[in-house]
């Protein structure tokens, strides 16, 4: 079925769902790649509007992905709550905008939305909303989950302490991670990206991380963020699994090119939870997606990147994860070019994982061959932070000696937190308080080095 | 050594910027400017100019033919927004390569990538010690080039394998990496799941005498194997390898 809009004399027709989603999209390099940008403003406009008058209703009928060819869309359709989509069973897309920023749409009603949404509503509504509205609305979004502490309360803004280092060293790990914690860092968890998916470094890692917690006593969780299968197999040896971590994305076959399906994700589930380590909840799952990953796989189906990428975001929700991220500058300039496009698509995954009901943080970050700098990510963190994003990254000094690319900082966590009035997560910013830590250079006696062979 | 007290002390186990200090919640100026002069340096060297004629001079002594080509990426902003151009030559090109054939034997190809920085500093060094112990039937120097435009060259030249030496992503730590990418039987179309990489060339990092060990080992592996990437485990012995 084919969709048109008129603009000043001029016909504009998109020829199916994808298209229409793909041409109303504000402008990124990813889209022009994947040949399916809008080809002038007016062309994009006119999609715009053409989308604001389609009922929600269509997305219920017809797929950007055909049912039989994806599971990701068999996923979407088939846990579809019919019930709970009553309240906006009757709008538009525009008029759904409207429903969102209106008052009617407090944090109780837009939770029980939740079932009710697919990701592709989701994504249509974003892109007639400005970057106000989408920080309104996620804004009024509330989504709590539990492993050691608690995530995502209203006040409270959490830091992923991400202790990276070129080879693994366990002791350069270490110094990275006491660091993050003398800044106030690791609420939502202490993740190590490894530099080789070998399932011994990757033990060691998981060993000192574990040891390192214990030690301190710290109400928080751990996770090296290797493949699903390295960490299954760290599992049956026996290592100290907190969260199972995968990179997902929005097609089968973007989840194909990172070696997953949504069984072997079940299974991984499966395997944390019955490891029984969380003290106050059971959300063992952390996801990281990004924009552009499936055109990356060559898995895109014509459809543009920004509906992909919500749509990796109800693969995060079959699995009620404790965490899940956007790494929205990391996959490069040929997706998103420069700080404001960055910027633009980070507002957007927040809001679309929040109405989804992800507990959904945002990697703020830029690579050196895009148009971006510090600046343009003090403004996409204070924008977050404004949102309620759930956590961010913390890497010692915004700089990633092991993936190469600039992230947010333990300090600008400290910013964000100081500036919009927030908390860490309570049980960890209590832990804080019993340490010692905030006051001054000193490295307070409980958290000595030494503890931790840094000697 | 002394067990750390202070902050600062963190540094001794970590290149990371870890005990920067504070002044508020932010970073004392002195960090500051060093993250920014890093910076700096890095986007520097994203967009810096690839001299391929000082480069093309410098590898005409290694007794091999040195060959010119260059990508459908026009300029530096199309290399970065279209890496399916940079990965590609003009067919008038190709058959002008065809015309050079070196047929059955190495092709190593000298490409800027993400920076052409460490490149052009090091990839002279590299093929010195490469060119000797290798039977290498072209040199080609490719501007605005990433990894895959090696297997359109290969191909054109009929090679056993393409060698790209290529720059690397720059970080805040090194603006001078280089990386070295093989491919057996190249043809367009290989996936990166068909290469093998060595990483981190520079002179801090991987130096050139065990960069050429590690390429030569490797090349012997696929040479038996028939085959480069994930078939290709990389088993060199730890030991055999040159102290630089």
């Amino acid at each position: 079925m084919g969709y048109a809009h008129d603009i000043g004399g001029t016909r504009y027709r998109f020829g199916d769902l994808a298209a229409l989603l793909a041409r109303a999209t504000p402008p990124r390099s990813g889209d022009t790649l994947a040949g399916v940008a809008a080809a002038s403003a007016a062309e994009r406009v006119a999609a715009q509007r053409a989308l604001a008058e389609l009922p929600l209703k269509t997305f219920l009928a017809e797929a950007v992905i055909p049912y039989e060819a994806d599971e990701v869309t068999r996923l979407i359709q088939d846990r579809h709550d019919l019930g709970a989509f009553a309240p906006v069973a009757h709008l538009t897309v525009g008029g759904f905008r409207d429903w969102l920023l209106g008052e009617g749409a407090d944090s109780a009603a837009l939770a029980a939305l939740r079932p009710g949404l697919t990701p592709e509503m989701v994504a249509a509504v974003s892109k007639i909303m400005r970057i106000a509205d989408l920080v309104t609305v996620a804004a009024k979004c509330r989504v709590t989950t539990r492993f050691r502490n608690t995530i995502g309360l209203p006040g409270t803004l959490s830091i992923r302490l991400q202790p990276n280092h070129p080879t693994d060293d366990p002791r350069g790990v270490a110094a990275s991670v006491l660091d993050g914690l003398l800044l106030g860092a690791g609420d939502a968890v202490i993740g190590v990206n490894p530099a080789t998916d070998n399932v011994e470094a990757v033990m060691r890692l998981l060993e000192m991380l574990d040891m390192v917690r214990t030690r301190f006593a710290i109400p928080t969780q751990s996770c090296v963020l290797s493949h699903v299968t390295t960490t299954m197999l760290a599992m049956e040896r026996g290592a100290p699994v907190d969260l199972v971590f995968q990179s997902v994305g929005g097609t089968e076959g973007a989840n194909r090119s990172f070696g997953v399906s949504l069984a072997l994700l079940k299974e991984a589930r499966e395997a944390a939870l019955a490891l029984n380590r969380g003290t106050l909840g059971q959300d063992v799952m952390y996801f990281e997606t990004g924009q552009g990953s499936a055109l990356s796989a060559e898995a895109h189906h014509g459809v543009d990147q920004q509906t992909l990428e919500a749509r990796a975001y109800a693969v995060a929700r079959e699995f009620s994860p404790l965490l899940v991220n956007s790494v929205v500058g990391f996959i490069g300039p040929e997706y998103l070019f420069d700080g404001k496009q960055i910027i633009r698509a980070g507002i957007e995954d927040h809001f679309c994982g929040k109405l989804l009901g992800l507990p959904m943080g945002v990697d703020i970050c830029y690579t050196n061959h895009a148009e971006a700098d510090q600046d343009d990510m003090d403004t996409l963190l204070t924008l977050l932070g404004v949102a309620g994003v759930t956590y961010i990254m913390g890497v010692p000094g915004a700089d990633d000696v092991m993936l190469a690319y600039q992230s947010t900082s333990f300090h600008d966590g400290l910013y964000a937190r100081a500036v919009l009035g927030k908390t860490p997560a309570p049980e960890f910013a209590a832990w804080l308080d019993r340490m010692g830590i905030g006051r001054g250079e000193a490295i307070p006696p409980a958290l000595s080095p030494a503890l931790i062979g840094l000697g | 050594m002394t067990a750390p007290t202070r902050w600062q002390d963190l540094r001794r186990f970590t290149q990371a910027r870890v005990g920067l200090g504070r002044t508020g919640h932010a970073v004392p100026t002195a960090a500051h400017l060093d993250f920014q002069e890093a910076h700096a340096r890095a986007r520097d060297a994203v967009w810096s100019a690839f001299d391929g004629d000082r480069l093309a001079a410098e590898c005409a002594g290694l007794g091999v033919p040195v060959l010119r080509v260059a990508s459908l990426a026009r300029d530096r902003r199309e290399f970065l927004l279209r890496p399916d151009l940079g990965r590609r030559i003009a067919e008038a090109d190709a058959t002008r390569l065809a015309g050079e054939a070196a047929s059955g034997r190495i092709v190593l190809v000298v490409a800027d990538g993400l920076c052409a920085e460490g490149v052009q500093r090091h990839a002279p060094a590299l093929l010195a010690r490469l060119v000797p112990v290798i039977d290498v039937g072209a040199i080609v120097v490719a501007e605005q080039a990433r990894v895959a435009l090696g297997d359109a060259v290969g191909e054109a030249l009929d090679a056993a394998a393409v060698v790209v030496l290529i720059g690397e992503r720059p970080g805040l730590s090194a603006t001078d990496s280089m990386g070295a990418y093989i491919t057996w039987a190249p043809r367009r179309g290989r996936t990166d799941a068909e290469r093998n990489c060595i990483s981190n060339i520079r002179p801090a990092g991987l130096g050139f005498g065990d960069a050429a060990a590690k390429l030569l080992w490797l090349l012997g592996a696929a040479r038996a194997l028939g085959a480069t990437g994930v078939a290709l485990k990389d088993e060199m012995p730890a030991g055999i390898l040159p102290t630089p």
